[in-house]
């Protein structure tokens, strides 16, 4: 996984609740075997259908982090929504809130998601529509810095954090307690009633 | 000992270390595999030199990318041909079983998992796919992963996880005729909204709940992430120990009542506690559809679409966008609404109960001149069940197109779309923008409605058909 740790970035904003991530990428694109090639199909339909749709804006080319508003990610499991919008260039999510999966899948793949107060990332979506909105980001402080010299901090899980700095796997660290799992399944038999073998 | 809800104790019983600060390296006892959210696992476990764990609590099918016409064995779009092979192959070379065409058991997994009697109370499942919550019918803590998790659970069998939150939701009451499982999980999702359980594992309790047959269990709790809940789940009764009886992969003899034994115990205690609880009584309930772009979007049949200006503030601009791209306008009734297309099938609503209602509906009747009917069965036992009764002849009659088993019209990863600007009464689980195809536009119900509509040409409810 690609380390994280900051950013100073432009922003671009996408004001809407609840976006899911069949908007983020579509079915249609999933029928790849790869983790690359995504990008180019972020947010297809809604750019097709949408001639306003923020990612049809060339201001916001060079955009590495995307402000959106409450629940987004929600909907389908698909980890192919975190590689369409890594793919796409974004590094940050700054929202609202996040559903669960995608909150999930995105610590998998150095996208750091940060929740910020409604007030607050309103006025990220205010501001970002200028194009030219610049932000810094921190992990190791744990901070969202604005152009005018404010900062807001944000919370972040801190194995999560630990991880996302040093580019970790948690594959690995379940690897390093191999002889718990041995002993946790040896114990767990007994009461195995089923196999998905003859 | 302190009063453990059952959501508590699944979590207990599969926590393999707990470091402090860390998340609990947590013990999956099962992971459903398919085609679209595997590929790029099996890949990583190559080039890390990693092996399949245990591959007898692996188990795979093709559901979600193949054709549902009856000469399917030819894939065509090549994309999705590669898909298939590439799980072929990998569960050839890691000795994953894998439930192919004309196996017996190929289907969504979530249909097949349950048939099997895999799906067995107490246990942790999951899948790389959201709606694995509907193995949460049998008292399953199960949930939807991403690919990365997929690939940890092929290696490890575990996963890193945060305990969850929990929520009780009981549903008082019981069902008016004409209204079904699917309409209860639909107007929790409109009270509390797609992102209203979001950190939460919900347990369903309630007489409506105990009075459910296993299929309309697995219906509510397969939309248990509609409302943002990763999983919901039902603790294990009567119910669910004869439908599991008899099944190819349920123990047998004398394992079958230590297996029961070991199940009940995965009950609520008395006196047990939630982070948050919600009551909804469904005696008054009556068809559920919904108007818009998420399952939150949904109102009773006899209902109008809401007015702009008595939502709060911030959902304005989101409804509006909704209801521009459904095409219907705010305070209008929902029932009438004309469709072109219905679909019946899906993890949701492709299980043989959900047929039989479809089939007690078009009995007689004919599908309207101006609707293509789509009926996908979820599994090929469904299918073979359907045609041992009949069901095939009419859904024939009625003008309907009785297809094979797969994922199909519910997200349109193959040939089945609606076509763009067309409208859709659906018995799946999401009316997502593009869902069922760039451009369509659905509207979800139970079989029941999905069916009375299809013969209608418009939106309206089974009442009066059964």
């Amino acid at each position: 996984m690609d380390k994280f740790s900051q950013l100073s970035a432009r922003c671009m904003p996408l004001a809407l609740n609840d976006v899911d991530t069949d908007l983020i990428i579509p079915a249609q694109f999933l029928t790849s075997v790869s983790r690359d090639g995504y990008g180019e199909n972020l947010f297809k339909i809604a750019r097709e259908q949408d001639p306003k749709f923020p990612s049809n804006d060339p201001k916001y080319k060079d955009a590495q982090v995307l402000v959106a508003a409450h629940n987004f990610g929600c909907g389908s499991s698909r980890e192919h929504a975190v590689w369409a919008i890594v793919g796409a260039g974004f590094r940050v999510v700054i929202a609202k809130s996040f559903a669960d999966i995608f909150y999930n899948n995105s610590g998998k793949n150095g996208l750091l998601l940060i929740t910020l107060a409604p007030e607050i990332v309103d006025e990220l979506l205010e501001s970002a529509k200028s194009g030219d909105y610049t932000v810094s980001v921190d992990l190791a402080a744990q901070t969202v810095s604005l152009p005018d010299g404010r900062s807001f901090e944000f919370e972040y899980d801190p194995f999560r954090k630990h991880c996302m700095l040093e580019g970790l796997d948690d594959i690995d660290y379940i690897a390093s307690s191999k002889d718990e799992v041995d002993a946790f399944r040896k114990n767990q038999e007994a009461n195995r009633y089923f196999s998905t073998c003859d | 000992m302190a009063a453990k809800n059952c959501i508590e104790k699944i979590w207990d019983a599969h926590v393999v270390k707990q470091v402090e600060g860390h998340p609990a390296v947590f013990a999956i006892d099962l992971m459903l595999i398919h085609e679209v959210t595997s590929a790029q696992a099996f890949q990583t476990l190559e080039e890390k030199g990693l092996e399949v764990f245990d591959r007898s609590r692996l188990m795979a099918t093709l559901d979600h990318s193949i054709p549902t016409r009856q000469n399917r064995l030819e894939i065509f779009d090549p994309a999705a041909k590669k898909q298939v092979e590439t799980l072929r192959r990998n569960c050839e070379k890691t000795g994953v079983p894998i439930f192919d065409f004309d196996s017996g058991f190929q289907g969504v997994v979530h249909v097949i998992g349950p048939e099997l009697g895999v799906t067995q109370p107490g246990m942790t499942i999951v899948c790389g796919d959201s709606h694995t919550s509907t193995h949460g019918a049998f008292g399953a803590l199960a949930y939807g992963v991403g690919t990365s998790e997929v690939g940890h659970v092929l290696a490890t069998g575990c996963l890193l996880q945060q305990k969850p939150k929990t929520m009780k939701v009981e549903f008082q009451g019981s069902f008016q005729k004409g209204v079904f499982a699917k309409d209860a999980i639909l107007k929790l999702i409109a009270e509390i909204g797609v992102g209203g359980a979001t950190g939460h594992v919900l347990e369903y309790c309630g007489e409506a709940v105990r009075g459910m047959s296993m299929e309309e269990r697995m219906t509510v709790c397969n939309m248990s992430i509609e409302c943002g809940a990763r999983a919901g789940l039902i603790a294990p009764d009567e119910t669910t120990f004869s439908f599991i009886k008899g099944r190819p992969r349920a123990p047998k003899g004398a394992d079958w009542e230590k297996a029961v034994a070991y199940w009940s115990t995965f009950t609520s205690d008395e006196g047990a506690s939630y982070d948050r609880s919600i009551t909804i009584d469904v005696s008054a309930l009556r068809p559920m559809v919904t108007w818009g772009t998420n399952p939150g979007h949904a109102c009773e049949i006899h209902q109008s679409i809401p007015q702009l200006s008595s939502l709060p503030q911030d959902q304005q601009v989101s409804v509006q966008r909704a209801l521009d791209y459904i095409a219907l306008e705010e305070n209008t009734p929902i029932a009438g609404t004309p469709v072109d297309w219905a679909f019946i099938g899906s993890c949701t609503n492709g299980r043989i109960e959900d047929l039989r209602i479809a089939a007690t509906v078009l009995k007689g009747r004919r599908v309207h001149k101006d609707v293509t009917m789509y009926i996908v069965p979820g599994s090929e036992a469904v299918l073979a069940q359907a045609k041992e009764e009949g069901l095939d002849a009419v859904f024939k009659d009625a003008g309907a197109d009785f297809r094979m088993p797969g994922c199909s019209m519910c997200l349109a990863m193959n040939d089945d779309k609606v076509p763009d600007g067309k409208r859709c009464i659906s018995a799946s689980n999401r009316n997502f923008v593009g869902r069922q195809g760039p451009g369509s536009r659905t509207h979800l119900a139970s079989p029941a409605t999905v069916a009375a509509s299809a013969i209608d040409g418009r939106i309206s409810s089974a009442e009066e058909y059964l």
